[in-house]
């Protein structure tokens, strides 16, 4: 098995004010590996707003730009437009915006950033719940999930919005889920992405949180690597809108990965059966997007 | 040189001349042609600059802001709901203390679905932190947002060029468009205070704990307060180049009159020959312009105020439950001053409805016949009919 050394100087510091186990600290490490010190973020409201830190401090070493909920897109497009016209078109602008400011709130404006092809790199780290607020539900919110806004008997019951889909619609030239569970292949991600310079490329990064998934700290990327092995959150690229690749085959049930997660722990066996069903048939989808045999 | 522009496009020559960076904008009547001369510029290569064709007037001004604090000078338009629209991201840019200008163009807000003129709209902005300044003509209209990039890069401070939709904005008048060496000694290059940079990096807009909120807000009040002066100054610059004096109050015969009208935007320019009618008539009547809304200029509104015998502001604009709001910052402005004048509060003109000499001429009679101004706002030229149709 390969061996993966992270750079002991990462721009991200130690001492952020992300919760204990927190995926999206880990994401940011793991994004900004790939990326490099020469990128400057633009932070919609999100955990990630008080994970950078108060006045006057700061957890990363480069630039942030913290905006408005709504305004990630639109805001990246505005300093890329900027950088462009001051000669330092080089810089990489990095959107970091969670599931409500990517799936909700930020949709339109993330929509109209990359229907202009803005060369920016759009990440939507993704913990499936407005967490910063406690943990109420999103359209990123899974099928079966609790949360303080389906609460009780009244947990979820639609199913996740395929964001990547919505994102390859727009034709961009790159899309790509990534894991904290998977840091090789997040990281080879991020280059390829800073590499694709030259318009929108997006990636969806799924990023546990303990706090609203009710698991241990220490198990947050244990259970991101169950997502994946359970073909609930597939990694794969599409390139161009239309050229997809599956970067690994899940082998697992997703009652293995249900499980131990308090935000699941009241749904029944035929409960469980149902979202595996559902993760089937969208893993025979993807398969066929990628001219797999199935 | 003077050349025929339409208010809009006297606008759109301020900003080409200003040499602005990055323009985002959104579509809206009747705002629009303000940036389609801004974008043909782009294109043409008239302007150097980024033009970004946003979905929305929230991602505009969120655009604007980004570009703004890349270290550009950076330009938006709207109206009405578009403003509506981006209210947040107004709070947004002056917090961020980004010396973006935007221009207005005044228009009702709905229902009823409405495009004509009305100041309600930048006016329901007025807590937001942005200096505001109304136009009476195109003239105005061109020196106004050249200087309005001055001033809000003397303070950091996001200034809004109020303009009346059609009145203005589709008016066509001659303009004296100044030539580009004397702008460019106006508005050297843009020099951020702050900015985002790799080289320096700081964490912009973050959160700010109770402790320090507060003075953060005292600072952008400070930088307000010393907006007038700073108008001042830059329109004794504006004057040396251009031979013009921007004013951001103009007091037109006021130290005898006994009664003064108070007016702002397209209206002053009917008013002037009202004053100059009634004067030929013997009547003392003065006007007095407010072309600075934000900060409001009391000072100087009291020192013009101070000889008359009563006050008259004329408002295009109405908050509900309160009243014109022009009138309403002007008795504010008056009422800790011992023997003041009474002020009489006129709406008028709402929804782009005609404001003529006749409207004026009414204003000015009911104020000399009236000895004691009622505690509500006198609406002028309301249908008695319509009013008891629609009564609830």
């Amino acid at each position: 098995m390969a061996q993966l050394t992270l750079d002991k100087e990462s721009p991200m510091l130690s001492g952020h004010l992300g919760c204990p186990g927190c995926g999206a600290a880990i994401a940011m490490k793991f994004a900004l590996q790939g990326l490099g010190e020469k990128t400057m973020v633009v932070l919609p409201a999100s955990c990630w707003g008080v994970i950078s830190g108060p006045y006057p401090q700061s957890s990363l070493k480069i630039p942030i730009m913290n905006m408005a909920f709504a305004t990630a897109g639109a805001a990246a497009s505005g300093l890329r437009a900027a950088l462009e016209m001051t000669g330092r078109g080089d810089t990489t602008v990095l959107s970091w915006a969670g599931d409500g400011g990517t799936f909700d709130i930020g949709l339109q404006s993330l929509s109209g950033a990359v229907e202009r092809n803005e060369d920016c790199i759009f990440v939507c780290y993704d913990n499936e719940a407005y967490m910063n607020t406690g943990v109420q539900r999103s359209s990123a919110t899974p099928f079966g999930m609790r949360t303080t806004t389906t609460p009780g008997g009244r947990w979820k019951r639609t199913r996740k919005k395929n964001i990547v889909e919505i994102l390859a619609a727009h034709r961009i030239p790159y899309a790509a889920t990534a894991s904290i569970g998977f840091a090789a292949d997040m990281i080879a991600k991020f280059k390829k992405a800073a590499a694709l310079k030259g318009g929108s490329r997006f990636i969806h990064v799924f990023a546990s949180c303990p706090t609203g998934w009710r698991i241990p700290s220490e198990a947050s990327v244990k259970v991101a690597r169950l997502a994946v092995e359970s073909n609930v959150f597939p990694l794969y690229e599409v390139e161009d809108g239309v050229r997809y690749t599956i970067n690994h085959h899940g082998r697992r049930k997703v009652a293995e990965y249900l499980e131990g997660q308090g935000r699941f722990r009241h749904l029944s066996a035929q409960d469980i059966a149902t979202i595996q069903a559902q993760v089937d048939a969208q893993w025979a989808f993807l398969r066929r997007r990628a001219q797999e045999e199935t | 040189m003077k050349q025929v522009h339409e208010g809009s496009h006297a606008v759109s020559e301020a900003v080409r001349l200003a040499r602005v960076q990055v323009i985002s904008a959104y579509p809206i009547t009747p705002q629009t042609h303000i940036v389609e001369a801004l974008s043909d510029y782009c294109a043409d290569g008239r302007l150097d600059a980024r033009f970004l064709c946003v979905e929305s007037e929230h991602s505009a001004m969120a655009a604007a802001i980004g570009a703004s604090l890349g270290g550009v000078r950076a330009f938006t338009a709207t109206s009405s709901h578009g403003l509506a629209y981006m209210h947040e991201l107004l709070h947004w840019a002056a917090g961020s203390r980004l010396p973006i200008v935007m221009a207005e163009v005044n228009r009702a807000l709905g229902p009823g679905w409405n495009i004509w003129t009305d100041q309600t709209d930048s006016l329901s902005q007025r807590d937001t932190g942005w200096i505001q300044l109304y136009c009476e003509d195109g003239q105005d209209a061109l020196d106004t947002t050249l200087m309005a990039f001055g001033l809000a890069e003397m303070l950091n401070l996001p200034v809004m060029v109020v303009l009346d939709a059609f009145f203005l904005s589709h008016t066509y008048e001659p303009v004296d468009v100044p030539d580009q060496d004397s702008v460019d000694r106006l508005l050297p290059p843009f020099a951020p205070r702050f900015r985002l940079d790799c080289e320096h990096a700081f964490n912009f807009g973050q959160m700010v704990p109770p402790a320090r909120y507060m003075e953060m807000r005292y600072n952008l009040q400070l930088a307000m307060q010393a907006a007038e002066a700073g108008f001042a100054q830059l329109a004794a610059k504006f004057e040396e180049l251009f031979g013009r004096r921007p004013q951001a109050v103009e007091a037109l015969a006021c130290a005898d009159a006994q009664i003064v009208l108070v007016t702002s935007g397209t209206v002053t320019s009917t008013c002037r020959q009202v004053v100059r009618d009634l004067r030929r008539n013997g009547e003392k009547v003065g006007l007095l312009k407010i072309g600075m809304f934000r900060p409001f200029p009391a000072d100087s509104v009291r020192r013009h105020l101070s000889r008359a015998a009563k006050v008259a502001v004329v408002d295009r604009n109405f908050s509900f439950g309160a009243g014109g709001i022009f009138a309403q910052e002007v008795r504010a402005a008056l009422c800790n001053r011992q023997g003041h004048a009474p002020v009489f509060s006129y709406v008028a003109g709402l929804g782009g409805r005609d404001i003529t000499p006749r409207t004026l001429m009414e204003i000015y009679d009911q104020t000399r016949r009236t000895a004691t101004p009622p505690d509500e706002s006198i609406w002028i030229g309301l249908d008695a009919e319509q009013v008891k149709t629609w009564r609830n």
